[in-house]
């Protein structure tokens, strides 16, 4: 479904990433993992196109998006919840989740959130008259998770959801990858800090190293060697 | 009692004049960041607008239609001043985001090439525009007579901000533009036609301008260089109200309009505006960000 080969991109005259090649299957929960500085993000921007790409190719269900603007990425179905989250902090949380149906690919236009983006977040409702940017860090990551899939997309990029979020909303947004994975609509691709965290809901996993991918494997195959080789700092 | 009376309705009349100035640049400036000298030139191409509206209404059309050109006058400056917008931002505009002195000088230079553009149409000396006869004289108020035109331009400033107010903050449109100018890279990943927002708001701040110039007509007689004498009074207001906010924009036209006036009254007119400059200047230091700063937790970090 989502084929990246051989991707080569980076910022001014830096390059970041000299050679990854990855693919996201339908209905998989792909981890991507690495240690800090490693180009996790950098790689996440350059699927969603943030990041133009010097050389390799991007591919999405058959679509070649290798120098498609963001907006495109996101009509074809990629729902992106970005690091930092990244909501809009002086429009409401009823307005932010309405920017989020501009890239959905209904028919007629829709003009109602879906049930489905909120269902997963019963917190969010009660909160839609106020500002974005005056919630909380976790309440703002669940936003950005209903954006996200307001648009009903077939993949959904994940960089680093739980960071700086308290135990308890961790644990909801664990749940939350692992109710979106037993729907089996939508795929993930996750980048996270935590073992443990994606050790409980990832099928598949990439090591990031120095712009590249130095190891893939399952979930058997994530072994104490390699996480000691590639994750221990 | 006439004179206060008179002296609060004057400054009541230049604070709108100045808003309706100001509100097409807080769109261009205050949401967009764009440094736009041409600003001043969108006013006079309203201007000229109205100007040929009149002229058209008095070759073409039978006398009695005369007096209602101006109420069609309005959407056609509009119109007018939004098109040139639309063709400034996709010709030029759009490259320069994110260089504010590189606008500044291009935009400058533009307002100049249309001042030219006026002058060799319609010729360097001034024309006049005749005001349509319902906005003759004036009703009397507590003494004082308030002239119907006056009256017409607050009202006019009033129906633009409410009209404004409704596209900004209650349409779809209005929605993906704050959406853009708030995060452009995330409205952008959430599928939002980031160039396509940023033509049509330059072009309706733009349109907002010709609206401006189409009011000044009222006022007096337009030249080519119109825009220049109101282009600095116009980033003046979007500056001290705060940029970015529609509320911070009509404070700081009310406050600058209103102490004009009054400091005229007490001095004289080239004293009276150092006055409100100082005061400007002043209060700046005071509070950097203008009347309203925009505050929240995502902003603070």
């Amino acid at each position: 479904m989502l084929a990246v080969q051989q991707l080569e991109a980076g910022y001014g005259e830096s390059v970041i990433l000299r050679n990854v090649t990855l693919r996201v299957e339908p209905g998989q929960v792909v981890c991507l993992l690495g240690r800090n500085g490693v180009g996790k993000t950098t790689l996440m921007k350059s699927i969603m196109g943030l990041l133009k790409a010097r050389r390799g190719a991007v591919a999405y269900n058959g679509h070649e998006l290798t120098k498609a603007a963001p907006g495109r990425r996101a009509r074809s179905g990629i729902g992106y919840v970005p690091q930092g989250r990244e909501i809009f902090g002086q429009l409401t949380v009823y307005e932010n989740i309405l920017v989020g149906l501009e890239a959905s690919r209904e028919k007629k236009a829709v003009r109602s959130i879906p049930e489905e983006a909120i269902a997963k977040f019963p917190v969010l409702p009660a909160m839609y008259s106020r500002r974005g940017g005056d919630l909380s860090g976790g309440q703002q990551q669940q936003l950005a998770f209903a954006r996200a899939l307001a648009s009903k997309p077939d993949l959904l990029l994940l960089d680093e959801p739980c960071e700086g979020i308290q135990p308890s909303i961790v644990d909801d947004i664990r749940d939350v990858i692992r109710s979106i994975k037993a729907d089996g609509k939508t795929s993930i691709l996750l980048v996270e800090q935590s073992l443990d965290f994606v050790k409980s809901v990832g099928d598949y996993f990439y090591v990031l190293e120095k712009g590249a991918i130095a190891w893939e494997g399952g979930f058997e195959d994530l072994s104490d060697e390699v996480i000691k080789k590639y994750l221990t700092v | 009692m006439e004179v206060i009376t008179l002296q609060l309705f004057n400054g009541l009349s230049v604070s709108s004049i100045l808003l309706l100035i100001a509100l097409g640049l807080a769109i261009t400036f205050g949401l967009m960041k764009v440094i736009n000298m041409a600003h001043g030139e969108l006013i006079m191409i309203g201007a000229y607008s109205t100007y040929l509206t009149q002229n058209i209404f008095n070759d073409y059309l039978p006398k009695s239609m005369f007096d209602w050109y101006f109420a069609l006058s309005i959407p056609v400056s509009f119109l007018i001043a939004f098109l040139f917008g639309l063709i400034l931002e996709m010709s030029l505009i759009r490259f320069l985001y994110g260089r504010p002195l590189d606008s500044l000088l291009a935009t400058w230079g533009v307002g100049l090439v249309l001042q030219q553009l006026a002058r060799s149409i319609f010729g360097a000396p001034n024309v006049a525009v005749t005001s349509p006869s319902w906005l003759d004289g004036g009703v009397t108020f507590l003494g004082a007579v308030l002239p119907y035109k006056r009256l017409f331009i607050i009202g006019l400033v009033a129906l633009t901000l409410l009209a404004m107010y409704f596209y900004i903050y209650r349409s779809l449109e209005g929605r993906r533009m704050r959406a853009v100018m708030q995060n452009r890279d995330m409205a952008a990943c959430l599928g939002v036609s980031t160039r396509r927002v940023d033509a049509m708001t330059f072009a309706i701040g733009s349109g907002i301008g010709g609206i401006a110039g189409c009011a000044l007509t009222l006022l007096g007689p337009i030249g080519p260089s119109l825009g220049t004498y109101y282009i600095v009074d116009a980033f003046m207001v979007v500056v001290l109200g705060g940029v970015g906010k529609l509320v911070g924009t009509v404070l700081g036209a009310l406050g600058i309009g209103v102490f004009n006036t009054m400091f005229e009254y007490w001095t004289n007119a080239s004293l009276g505006k150092v006055l409100v400059f100082l005061c400007i200047v002043a209060f700046l230091q005071w509070r950097p960000m203008g009347f309203v700063a925009m505050r929240s937790r995502s902003l603070d970090s």
